[in-house]
Protein backbone atom coordinates (compact mmCIF):
# COMPACT_ATOMS: atom_id res chain seq x y z
CA UNK A 1 0.00 0.00 0.00
CA UNK A 2 1.76 3.27 -1.15
CA UNK A 3 1.49 6.08 1.04
CA UNK A 4 -0.60 9.27 -0.42
CA UNK A 5 2.51 11.76 0.30
CA UNK A 6 4.62 9.61 -1.47
CA UNK A 7 3.08 10.29 -5.18
CA UNK A 8 4.89 13.84 -5.43
CA UNK A 9 7.07 13.57 -7.93
CA UNK A 10 9.40 15.70 -5.73
CA UNK A 11 10.23 13.42 -3.17
CA UNK A 12 11.19 10.56 -5.78
CA UNK A 13 15.21 10.27 -6.86
CA UNK A 14 15.56 10.85 -10.47
CA UNK A 15 15.62 8.00 -12.62
CA UNK A 16 19.37 6.79 -12.98
CA UNK A 17 21.31 7.60 -16.39
CA UNK A 18 22.56 4.21 -17.71
CA UNK A 19 26.22 3.71 -16.97
CA UNK A 20 27.12 3.00 -20.22
CA UNK A 21 26.93 6.37 -21.28
CA UNK A 22 29.88 8.80 -19.50
CA UNK A 23 29.55 12.48 -19.19
CA UNK A 24 32.99 14.23 -20.14
CA UNK A 25 33.81 15.56 -16.42
CA UNK A 26 35.83 19.10 -17.71
CA UNK A 27 36.27 20.80 -20.84
CA UNK A 28 39.48 19.05 -20.85
CA UNK A 29 38.70 16.04 -19.64
CA UNK A 30 39.55 13.19 -22.35
CA UNK A 31 36.62 10.70 -23.14
CA UNK A 32 37.93 7.18 -22.64
CA UNK A 33 35.86 6.44 -25.75
CA UNK A 34 38.26 9.10 -27.56
CA UNK A 35 41.37 7.44 -26.24
CA UNK A 36 40.64 3.98 -27.38
CA UNK A 37 39.33 5.54 -31.28
CA UNK A 38 42.95 7.22 -31.00
CA UNK A 39 44.85 3.63 -30.28
CA UNK A 40 42.79 1.93 -33.03
CA UNK A 41 43.80 4.54 -35.30
CA UNK A 42 47.06 4.02 -34.39
CA UNK A 43 46.64 0.80 -35.75
CA UNK A 44 45.22 -1.06 -32.27
CA UNK A 45 42.40 -3.59 -33.33
CA UNK A 46 42.15 -5.05 -29.98
CA UNK A 47 41.02 -1.22 -28.50
CA UNK A 48 38.23 -1.46 -31.03
CA UNK A 49 37.26 -5.03 -29.94
CA UNK A 50 37.08 -3.28 -26.74
CA UNK A 51 34.76 -0.55 -28.14
CA UNK A 52 32.42 -3.24 -29.77
CA UNK A 53 31.67 -5.14 -26.71
CA UNK A 54 31.23 -1.51 -25.21
CA UNK A 55 28.28 -0.86 -27.01
CA UNK A 56 27.26 -4.05 -29.33
CA UNK A 57 24.37 -4.25 -26.77
CA UNK A 58 23.21 -0.64 -27.46
CA UNK A 59 23.37 -1.06 -31.18
CA UNK A 60 21.72 -4.37 -31.39
CA UNK A 61 18.44 -2.88 -29.09
CA UNK A 62 18.28 0.39 -31.57
CA UNK A 63 18.21 -2.11 -34.72
CA UNK A 64 15.35 -4.19 -33.26
CA UNK A 65 13.80 -0.93 -32.30
CA UNK A 66 13.70 0.38 -35.91
CA UNK A 67 13.92 -2.87 -37.95
CA UNK A 68 11.62 -4.98 -35.77
CA UNK A 69 12.91 -8.05 -37.48
CA UNK A 70 15.85 -10.02 -35.84
CA UNK A 71 17.67 -10.82 -39.01
CA UNK A 72 17.41 -7.23 -39.90
CA UNK A 73 19.30 -6.37 -36.81
CA UNK A 74 22.00 -9.39 -36.30
CA UNK A 75 23.07 -7.35 -40.01
CA UNK A 76 22.64 -4.09 -38.88
CA UNK A 77 24.65 -4.78 -35.70
CA UNK A 78 27.42 -5.98 -38.15
CA UNK A 79 27.62 -3.29 -40.94
CA UNK A 80 27.55 -0.64 -38.19
CA UNK A 81 30.38 -1.96 -36.52
CA UNK A 82 31.82 -2.63 -39.70
CA UNK A 83 30.81 0.64 -41.32
CA UNK A 84 32.52 2.84 -37.96
CA UNK A 85 35.69 0.87 -38.35
CA UNK A 86 36.07 2.27 -42.06
CA UNK A 87 34.61 5.76 -41.07
CA UNK A 88 36.68 6.08 -37.80
CA UNK A 89 38.71 8.79 -39.55
CA UNK A 90 36.02 10.98 -40.00
CA UNK A 91 34.59 10.62 -36.58
CA UNK A 92 35.73 14.29 -34.73
CA UNK A 93 37.35 13.82 -31.55
CA UNK A 94 34.86 16.53 -29.80
CA UNK A 95 31.42 14.51 -30.34
CA UNK A 96 30.99 11.60 -28.64
CA UNK A 97 31.54 8.26 -30.21
CA UNK A 98 28.71 6.88 -28.60
CA UNK A 99 26.11 9.16 -30.62
CA UNK A 100 28.54 8.92 -33.93
CA UNK A 101 28.19 5.02 -33.90
CA UNK A 102 24.25 5.58 -33.16
CA UNK A 103 23.66 7.66 -36.01
CA UNK A 104 25.39 5.13 -38.23
CA UNK A 105 23.39 2.27 -36.97
CA UNK A 106 20.31 4.69 -37.27
CA UNK A 107 20.57 5.02 -41.02
CA UNK A 108 21.33 1.64 -41.65
CA UNK A 109 18.82 0.46 -40.18
CA UNK A 110 16.41 2.44 -41.93
CA UNK A 111 18.57 1.52 -45.15
CA UNK A 112 17.47 -2.30 -44.37
CA UNK A 113 13.97 -1.25 -43.82
CA UNK A 114 13.80 0.81 -46.92
CA UNK A 115 14.88 -2.47 -48.86
CA UNK A 116 12.44 -4.85 -47.59
CA UNK A 117 9.52 -2.74 -47.99
CA UNK A 118 10.58 -1.38 -51.35
CA UNK A 119 7.82 1.40 -52.71
CA UNK A 120 7.23 2.24 -49.08
CA UNK A 121 8.56 5.56 -47.66
CA UNK A 122 10.08 4.64 -44.90
CA UNK A 123 11.53 8.05 -42.42
CA UNK A 124 11.65 9.16 -39.04
CA UNK A 125 11.43 12.85 -39.97
CA UNK A 126 8.12 12.71 -41.11
CA UNK A 127 6.19 13.70 -37.96
CA UNK A 128 2.95 11.89 -37.47
CA UNK A 129 0.08 13.03 -36.50
CA UNK A 130 -1.73 11.77 -34.19
CA UNK A 131 -4.30 12.57 -31.43
CA UNK A 132 -3.74 9.27 -29.51
CA UNK A 133 -2.32 10.05 -26.32
CA UNK A 134 -1.71 13.50 -26.08
CA UNK A 135 -4.70 13.77 -23.46
CA UNK A 136 -4.90 10.83 -21.50
CA UNK A 137 -7.79 8.94 -21.33
CA UNK A 138 -7.97 5.77 -19.17
CA UNK A 139 -7.08 7.63 -15.90
CA UNK A 140 -7.18 4.54 -13.30
CA UNK A 141 -4.42 4.33 -11.50
CA UNK A 142 -2.16 0.75 -11.86
CA UNK A 143 -1.57 -1.22 -8.93
CA UNK A 144 1.52 -1.40 -6.95
CA UNK A 145 4.73 -2.94 -8.58
CA UNK A 146 2.05 -3.75 -11.56
CA UNK A 147 4.91 -5.56 -13.53
CA UNK A 148 4.94 -8.13 -10.57
CA UNK A 149 1.79 -9.70 -11.67
CA UNK A 150 3.26 -10.94 -14.76
CA UNK A 151 5.95 -13.30 -15.39
CA UNK A 152 9.97 -12.11 -17.09
CA UNK A 153 8.50 -13.35 -20.47
CA UNK A 154 5.46 -12.26 -20.41
CA UNK A 155 6.32 -8.84 -19.52
CA UNK A 156 9.16 -8.74 -22.06
CA UNK A 157 6.46 -9.56 -24.64
CA UNK A 158 3.92 -7.21 -23.50
CA UNK A 159 6.49 -4.11 -23.42
CA UNK A 160 7.96 -5.07 -27.19
CA UNK A 161 4.16 -5.36 -28.31
CA UNK A 162 3.45 -2.03 -27.09
CA UNK A 163 6.74 -0.10 -28.05
CA UNK A 164 5.80 -2.23 -31.32
CA UNK A 165 2.45 -0.40 -31.99
CA UNK A 166 4.12 3.52 -31.98
CA UNK A 167 4.80 5.36 -34.73
CA UNK A 168 8.97 4.62 -35.97
CA UNK A 169 9.98 8.35 -35.11
CA UNK A 170 8.34 8.03 -31.47
CA UNK A 171 9.64 5.01 -30.91
CA UNK A 172 13.61 5.87 -31.03
CA UNK A 173 13.11 9.05 -29.97
CA UNK A 174 11.80 7.05 -26.61
CA UNK A 175 14.64 4.40 -26.84
CA UNK A 176 17.63 7.17 -27.22
CA UNK A 177 15.86 9.53 -24.87
CA UNK A 178 14.87 7.13 -22.06
CA UNK A 179 15.99 3.80 -22.27
CA UNK A 180 19.70 4.50 -23.48
CA UNK A 181 19.70 8.18 -21.28
CA UNK A 182 20.96 10.63 -24.54
CA UNK A 183 20.40 13.66 -23.71
CA UNK A 184 17.66 15.38 -25.85
CA UNK A 185 20.43 17.94 -27.66
CA UNK A 186 22.32 14.19 -28.68
CA UNK A 187 19.30 12.67 -29.19
CA UNK A 188 18.19 15.64 -31.69
CA UNK A 189 21.61 15.63 -33.20
CA UNK A 190 22.08 11.60 -33.47
CA UNK A 191 18.13 11.68 -35.76
CA UNK A 192 18.86 14.89 -37.26
CA UNK A 193 15.71 16.38 -35.68
CA UNK A 194 14.99 19.78 -33.97
CA UNK A 195 15.25 19.40 -30.49
CA UNK A 196 11.39 20.87 -30.20
CA UNK A 197 10.61 17.96 -32.62
CA UNK A 198 12.49 15.45 -30.58
CA UNK A 199 10.81 16.78 -27.52
CA UNK A 200 7.32 16.71 -28.71
CA UNK A 201 7.62 12.96 -29.70
CA UNK A 202 9.05 12.12 -26.53
CA UNK A 203 6.18 13.57 -24.34
CA UNK A 204 3.63 11.54 -26.99
CA UNK A 205 5.61 8.42 -27.07
CA UNK A 206 5.70 8.38 -22.43
CA UNK A 207 2.00 9.04 -23.16
CA UNK A 208 1.21 6.94 -25.24
CA UNK A 209 3.44 3.94 -23.68
CA UNK A 210 1.47 4.94 -21.14
CA UNK A 211 -1.65 4.53 -22.34
CA UNK A 212 -1.38 1.56 -23.59
CA UNK A 213 0.23 -0.28 -20.89
CA UNK A 214 -2.23 0.79 -18.72
CA UNK A 215 -4.38 -2.13 -20.16
CA UNK A 216 -2.29 -4.34 -18.30
CA UNK A 217 -1.01 -2.93 -15.17
CA UNK A 218 -4.75 -0.74 -14.15
CA UNK A 219 -5.69 -1.69 -10.41
CA UNK A 220 -8.12 -4.58 -10.22
CA UNK A 221 -11.78 -3.38 -9.52
CA UNK A 222 -12.69 -3.79 -6.55
CA UNK A 223 -8.92 -4.30 -5.50
CA UNK A 224 -8.06 -2.75 -2.26
CA UNK A 225 -7.17 1.31 -2.77
CA UNK B 1 -2.97 25.79 -13.73
CA UNK B 2 -5.08 23.82 -15.85
CA UNK B 3 -4.62 20.11 -16.85
CA UNK B 4 -3.69 21.03 -20.52
CA UNK B 5 -1.10 23.33 -18.83
CA UNK B 6 0.14 20.58 -16.28
CA UNK B 7 0.30 18.17 -19.41
CA UNK B 8 2.45 20.48 -21.41
CA UNK B 9 5.16 20.56 -18.72
CA UNK B 10 4.96 17.06 -17.52
CA UNK B 11 8.33 16.06 -19.78
CA UNK B 12 10.04 18.74 -17.91
CA UNK B 13 8.81 17.68 -14.44
CA UNK B 14 9.57 14.12 -15.24
CA UNK B 15 13.08 15.34 -16.15
CA UNK B 16 13.37 17.73 -13.12
CA UNK B 17 14.14 20.58 -15.40
CA UNK B 18 11.28 22.69 -14.02
CA UNK B 19 12.26 25.82 -11.95
CA UNK B 20 11.29 26.09 -8.67
CA UNK B 21 8.30 28.40 -8.87
CA UNK B 22 7.12 26.10 -11.63
CA UNK B 23 7.29 23.38 -9.52
CA UNK B 24 5.15 24.93 -7.19
CA UNK B 25 2.80 25.30 -9.17
CA UNK B 26 2.95 22.34 -10.55
CA UNK B 27 2.27 20.86 -7.04
CA UNK B 28 -0.51 23.24 -5.82
CA UNK B 29 -2.11 21.79 -9.41
CA UNK B 30 -1.87 17.98 -7.90
CA UNK B 31 -2.86 18.42 -4.48
CA UNK B 32 -6.66 19.12 -6.04
CA UNK B 33 -6.21 17.02 -9.55
CA UNK B 34 -6.28 13.26 -9.50
CA UNK B 35 -6.08 12.66 -12.87
CA UNK B 36 -2.90 14.53 -13.58
CA UNK B 37 -1.52 12.92 -10.15
CA UNK B 38 -2.03 9.68 -11.74
CA UNK B 39 -1.08 11.02 -15.11
CA UNK B 40 2.44 11.56 -13.57
CA UNK B 41 2.52 8.84 -11.64
CA UNK B 42 2.34 5.87 -14.62
CA UNK B 43 4.08 8.36 -16.72
CA UNK B 44 7.33 8.03 -14.45
CA UNK B 45 6.77 3.93 -13.59
CA UNK B 46 6.20 3.24 -17.97
CA UNK B 47 10.26 5.16 -18.24
CA UNK B 48 11.20 2.77 -15.12
CA UNK B 49 9.72 -0.23 -16.63
CA UNK B 50 11.58 0.20 -20.14
CA UNK B 51 14.66 1.67 -18.35
CA UNK B 52 15.12 -1.65 -16.54
CA UNK B 53 13.67 -4.27 -18.80
CA UNK B 54 15.86 -5.80 -21.63
CA UNK B 55 13.18 -6.50 -24.31
CA UNK B 56 15.46 -7.36 -27.31
CA UNK B 57 18.71 -9.42 -25.16
CA UNK B 58 21.27 -9.79 -27.05
CA UNK B 59 22.40 -13.50 -26.63
CA UNK B 60 25.84 -14.52 -25.62
CA UNK B 61 25.96 -17.10 -28.69
CA UNK B 62 24.75 -14.54 -31.43
CA UNK B 63 27.10 -11.65 -29.43
CA UNK B 64 30.36 -14.12 -30.26
CA UNK B 65 29.20 -14.80 -33.65
CA UNK B 66 28.80 -11.20 -34.86
CA UNK B 67 31.70 -9.83 -32.59
CA UNK B 68 34.35 -12.80 -34.65
CA UNK B 69 32.83 -11.37 -37.92
CA UNK B 70 33.89 -8.11 -36.69
CA UNK B 71 36.96 -8.47 -35.79
CA UNK B 72 38.01 -10.76 -38.81
CA UNK B 73 36.64 -7.70 -40.96
CA UNK B 74 38.29 -4.99 -39.17
CA UNK B 75 41.64 -7.22 -38.78
CA UNK B 76 41.70 -7.29 -42.52
CA UNK B 77 41.87 -3.61 -42.66
CA UNK B 78 37.50 -4.12 -43.78
ZN1 LIG C 1 -5.06 18.13 -13.72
Amino acid sequence: MREKSSHFPWEFSQPKRMATIQSVAGENEQHPDVALVEQVRAGDVSAYDKLVRKYERQVFRIAQHITQNREDAEDVMQDAFLKAFEKLDQFQGNSKFYTWLVRIAVNESLMRLRKRRTGKMVSIDEDVETEEGSVPRDLADWAPDPEQNYSQAELAEILRKTIQGLPPGFRIVFVLRDVDGLSTEETAETLGLSVPAVKSRLLRARLQLRERLSRYFRKKQGGAK
Amino acid sequence: MTCSEFLALLDDLIDDAVSPDTRTELQQHLKGCEHCEVTLNTTRKTIEIYRSHEIYELPASLRERLHAAIMARCKKGC
